[in-house]
């Protein structure tokens, strides 16, 4: 009894060595493996985006290692939970880096935790291809050589929207989440506005994770817009446009919400996102006019007991193909080969031609102009109208001088 | 009248363990030292004994007002945030060196608690952790608006890759020599713990969390001593963020939420309050758990708690106050 | 903007209703820190698990009716289970450890959801009866809101009624003044804590019901929630029921109101607010000097 009490610390540390141990020989096995670090934050809110990224990113390894690999050696993902915080980002991508030998890494599912992600990528000058929005991450603070955004960012998504709904004299509104994206989200349709004449008629901002917007409503329905801008995402977004709808506002102004997400749709029901447009980077829906999107969502159904790839989801699946393929075009895992190559790379994942633009590494691609359907149809899945698709172009993105960049 | 021969019976010999943990008692900075020298061979990967090492001076820092002096604070994350962004904008805007940023981390962090201090001693009991939540929540809001601190996106760019000191160059990009780094600090602020532990403040702040009352009528100015616990207590919390920042070379806006004010007590508990030794043992637990049960299941917050509620339930003093006390009592 | 007299006064309402919610958890909180000096951090956790109680009530039955009552009922009978296995044994411990305890709890029930009903949130319709807007003359205000307003003032009669004219309410009042006494008197406080317990755990659920059609459930819906229901607590003065009613609204509108003048703020007005009351008055608004200090 005495001696297992004082025993105690000698087996955790036991433990520990055995543990350690045992992971540098597995790690010894698969010396050739091109390992890919995936942070994703499998717990928290967005627990179910993060699971649909997981499975999308598996699909584009595998879709790699059954073409063959990088002669002979095979690609491998490495998924590690970040729990939506970007101090446990840091951590798990130093693991990843440390520990595991990751070549590369892709995730980073918050704008905080993608950009806490990328400053640990930039410093040890590993490839690092993010999947969530920032217009941060394009700026001189944070880019790098070796940094990638395969995601949309805010402005992108602004341009594409604003455009599909502002006319000339229309009175825009604007509710809120007091934090980046909101304001990145605000300061991108407020340009659009000004170039196409509409009116911006006022702005509410809401703390982050606000679950009560009644107090804020009152204030917008005072300004009359003819359009409520939602600027807030997932639960925010959710909460915010059913409580509005319940203050009778929808029969008034036209709500919109710049990024329109699958699981909030769901989350939310048919009728509280009923007549909604927003803005997304990828819906199944496309597939009728887009081969490559066919290809993809076959390969997914295929692969997940016929369920639909969902839009972050997606995102994972490009990001990690892009990535390979620029492996398998540098022929080689070091980092400045690979970052070479996919700067100069042109590749079509799942909705049409792509490629990273040089100064900032932001893949250049089509917005996807949506709207919530109103009923409940056979197909659970069939949430969403494609109203357009705004093609890929640099001019929805801010010009490499506006960013800061020199040449 | 028979003589009394008050011949005391000897005592009964000690066990080893016994008297092996007295020796160690006695030698507790050297012990705690040298058990952190050869840490990081013991751990799956380098980053987590950093982790290990800050989160559990955190502890410590929290452990010197909640178990030496006995008032339970829901607002130490203020102090934890406050050094490392003080560190993090001193380093990443001003291109301070770390030898400056590092100490003016812990000046700002004693500065906000005193203020904190200031407003909260005259409260007592659950009002005081009340206050000290309000508190700290208009820290965070404070330095959430700041345009300096990144806000939602936290402060990146706190870059020290190279540190040299005297003529001895540390790589910071190798986990192994930024452990070092980290340590050196550590061990430094373990001294100084126990230096105040021994010395006659040491004592008043003990009195304090025993008898309030009674250490009042016995001549001690309770509210300075207080004060002057709960400014100290806040320098080891701010010297743990200003190194936490360093290794993340972020900080992240939740080092000022007060989840982590939670967390904070929960590592203290589970280690054992009161005890030197007891927050790294429970900052260690937390953190393993969390990054072993996360790896088997995304469900690893039910197996968190359940712990948590284990050790509450069956090891009120803590996993290492428990182990002292059976070992103490062991004769 | 101006202020017109319509938009503040719609701002008011909207205050009120706020503060209903909060008026119930903080009751609850009260109740349970005055008679037990628990200090219940897994209200919140017990507020978003009535919510799912709730739904998958309504689901069952059909009746969103039905479902205001079972699920108060089922989380209380849940809550009186914690109070008896996992709280009783800490008793005599000092404060801290109930406290802790809850705090785990909490950890444990969020996470249980997520594992029976998923991580993301779930939709949960308003009442057909109660949907759409009422005119209240100055503007038009959801009719589920002015609902809520209406359940929180009966339930709060009833709970009145209860502590002030019964034998149970008159243990529970000398209880929260001094338990040792009440003990010597001979009444058995442990099944009264059992029963307060379980009042004050399905006041929170019945909470968590309420608020389900006006944000839907999720199961971090609890976590924001326990911060403001703490804040009205301390504010109002823990034990004190009056307080929890008074400071509720208190909160409620000023939090409404800060959104129209300083919005950036109307978060952290209420940390303001329970800063300000205690340093002048540290034992909350109507809070008994020396109780649990």
């Amino acid at each position: 009894m005495r001696h297992a009490s004082t025993c105690r610390p000698l087996i955790l540390s036991l433990r520990g060595t055995a543990l350690g141990a045992l992971l540098a020989a597995a790690g010894m096995a698969h010396a050739q493996t091109i390992k890919i670090g995936l942070p994703v934050p499998l717990t928290g809110p967005y627990g179910a985006e993060a699971k649909d990224q997981v499975r999308n990113a598996e699909l584009a390894v595998k879709e790699f290692n059954d073409a063959g690999g990088l002669a002979e050696r095979k690609a491998e993902l490495l998924v590690r939970d970040d729990k939506l915080n970007p101090g446990e980002a840091a951590t798990r991508t130093l693991e990843l880096i440390e520990k595991d030998h990751a070549n590369f890494i892709v995730g980073g599912l918050s704008a905080a935790t993608q950009l806490s992600i990328n400053n640990v990528t930039k410093l040890r000058k590993v490839v690092y291809v993010s999947i969530s929005q920032s217009d941060v991450i394009n700026e001189t603070s944070d880019a790098s050589p070796y940094t990638f955004h395969e995601a949309l960012n805010p402005h992108m998504t602004t341009q594409a929207v604003g455009r599909h709904v502002f006319k000339k004299g229309m009175r825009i509104a604007f509710l809120t989440a007091d934090y980046a994206y909101g304001q990145e989200m605000t300061r991108g349709f407020t340009r659009v506005a000004r170039e196409l004449g509409a009116e911006v008629v006022g702005e509410v901002k809401h703390p982050l994770g606000q679950q009560d917007y009644s107090t804020f409503l009152p204030r917008l329905q005072a300004m009359k817009p003819d359009v409520l801008i939602f600027n807030n995402f997932g639960n925010d977004n959710r909460i915010a446009i059913k409580q509005a709808g319940e203050f009778g506002m929808k029969k008034k102004m036209r709500f919109v919400t710049p990024i329109l997400t699958y699981t909030a749709r769901v989350a939310g029901g048919a009728s509280t996102y009923e007549g909604v447009i927003g803005g997304t980077q990828y819906f199944w829906g496309i597939e009728d006019k887009t081969p490559s999107a066919k290809a993809f969502n076959t390969a997914f159904k295929a692969a997940n007991e016929n369920r639909h790839p969902s839009d972050y989801g997606a995102m994972a699946y490009s990001a990690v193909k892009s990535l390979l393929l620029a492996v398998k075009s540098a022929g080689a895992t070091d980092s400045d080969k690979v970052a070479a190559a996919l700067s100069a790379l042109k590749y079509d994942a799942y909705k049409g031609v792509q490629y990273y633009r040089g100064c900032d590494h932001q893949s250049v691609q089509s917005v996807l102009i949506i709207e919530s359907t109103a009923k409940e149809t056979k197909d659970p899945a069939d949430v969403f109208k494609v109203l357009s698709v705004v093609p890929a172009d640099e001019k929805l993105l801010r010009s490499c001088g506006e960013l800061g960049f020199k040449g | 009248m028979s003589a009394i021969n008050p011949t005391l019976a000897a005592a009964p010999p000690r066990s080893l363990p016994a008297n092996a943990f007295a020796a160690i008692a006695k030698h507790r900075v050297l012990a705690t030292v040298l058990f952190f020298a050869i840490f990081p061979w013991l751990m799956p990967y380098q980053s987590l004994a950093i982790n290990i090492l800050i989160y559990g001076l955190f502890a410590v820092g929290f452990n010197l007002l909640f178990g030496y002096t006995g008032l339970l604070s829901f607002g130490h994350a203020a102090f934890l945030g406050v050094g490392a962004y003080t560190a993090g904008i001193l380093i990443a805007q001003y291109q301070m060196p770390w030898w400056a940023a590092v100490p003016a981390a812990i000046v700002a962090g004693c500065v906000v608690a005193l203020v904190m201090g200031l407003l909260a001693i005259r409260t007592r009991g659950i009002y005081f952790a009340m206050v000290t939540l309000a508190l700290s929540q208009c820290v965070y809001f404070l330095i959430y608006q700041l345009p300096a601190s990144g806000g939602e996106n936290g402060l990146r760019g706190v870059n020290v890759a190279e540190v040299s000191l005297f003529g001895l160059k540390l790589n910071l990009l190798d986990p192994l020599q930024k452990y070092y780094f980290v340590f050196a600090f550590v061990a430094l602020a373990l001294w100084l713990l126990s230096r105040i532990l021994a010395s006659p403040f040491g004592g008043a702040i003990e009195a304090v969390r025993e008898n309030e009352a009674r250490a009042r009528a016995c001549g001690f100015d309770i509210e300075r001593t207080k004060l002057l616990a709960f400014v100290l207590s806040a320098a080891f919390c701010a010297l743990a963020g200003a190194l936490n920042a360093i290794h993340l070379s972020s900080v992240p806006i939740e080092t000022l939420h007060y989840a982590t004010s939670g967390m904070v007590v929960m590592l203290c508990l589970l280690g054992g309050m009161g005890t030197y030794f007891g927050p790294f043992v429970g900052a260690a637990l937390f953190l393993l758990i969390q990054d072993l049960a996360s790896g088997w299941t995304e469900h690893w917050q039910l197996l968190v708690g359940a712990v948590f509620v284990f050790v509450v339930l069956f090891f009120p003093n803590g996993v290492w106050g428990t182990l002292l006390q059976k070992v103490s009592h062991d004769r | 903007m101006e202020l017109t007299f319509d938009l503040v006064a719609l701002q008011l309402f909207t205050g009120l209703a706020l503060g209903a919610i909060y008026v119930l958890l903080a009751v609850g909180l009260s109740l349970i820190f005055g008679m037990l000096t628990v200090v219940n951090f897994a209200h919140g956790a017990f507020f978003m698990v009535g919510a799912y109680v709730g739904l998958f009530a309504a689901e069952k039955t059909g009746s969103f009716w039905l479902a205001l009552v079972i699920a108060p009922m089922v989380v209380a009978a849940f809550g009186m289970a914690c109070e008896r296995w996992l709280i009783r044994p800490l008793y005599g411990r000092g404060i801290d450890y109930p406290l802790l305890l809850t705090f785990g709890l909490s950890y444990m029930l969020v996470e249980g959801v997520r594992i029976v009903w998923g991580k993301s949130g779930l939709p949960f319709d308003t009442p057909e009866l109660l949907q759409g807007a009422t005119n209240l003359g100055f503007a038009d205000f959801p009719t589920y809101r002015l609902f809520v307003i209406a359940v929180v003032a009966v339930l709060l009669f009833v709970l009145w009624l209860l502590i002030e004219r019964t034998s149970f309410g008159l243990i529970v009042r000398a209880g929260a003044r001094d338990p040792v006494i009440v003990r010597v008197l001979g009444v058995d406080v442990s099944r009264v804590w059992l029963l307060v317990f379980g009042v004050g755990t399905g006041i929170a659920a019945l909470a968590g019901v309420l608020s389900a059609p006006l944000q839907g459930v999720s199961p971090e819906m609890g976590t924001s929630v326990l911060t403001v229901a703490f804040v009205v607590t301390v504010v109002g003065g823990m034990g004190s029921l009056m307080g929890a009613v008074v400071a509720g609204l208190l909160v409620g509108v000023v939090e409404s109101m800060a959104v129209l003048i300083f919005p950036e703020a109307a978060k952290v007005s209420m940390f303001v607010i329970m800063a300000a009351v205690l340093l002048i008055r540290p034992q909350g608004l109507f809070g008994r000097a020396g109780l649990m200090a």
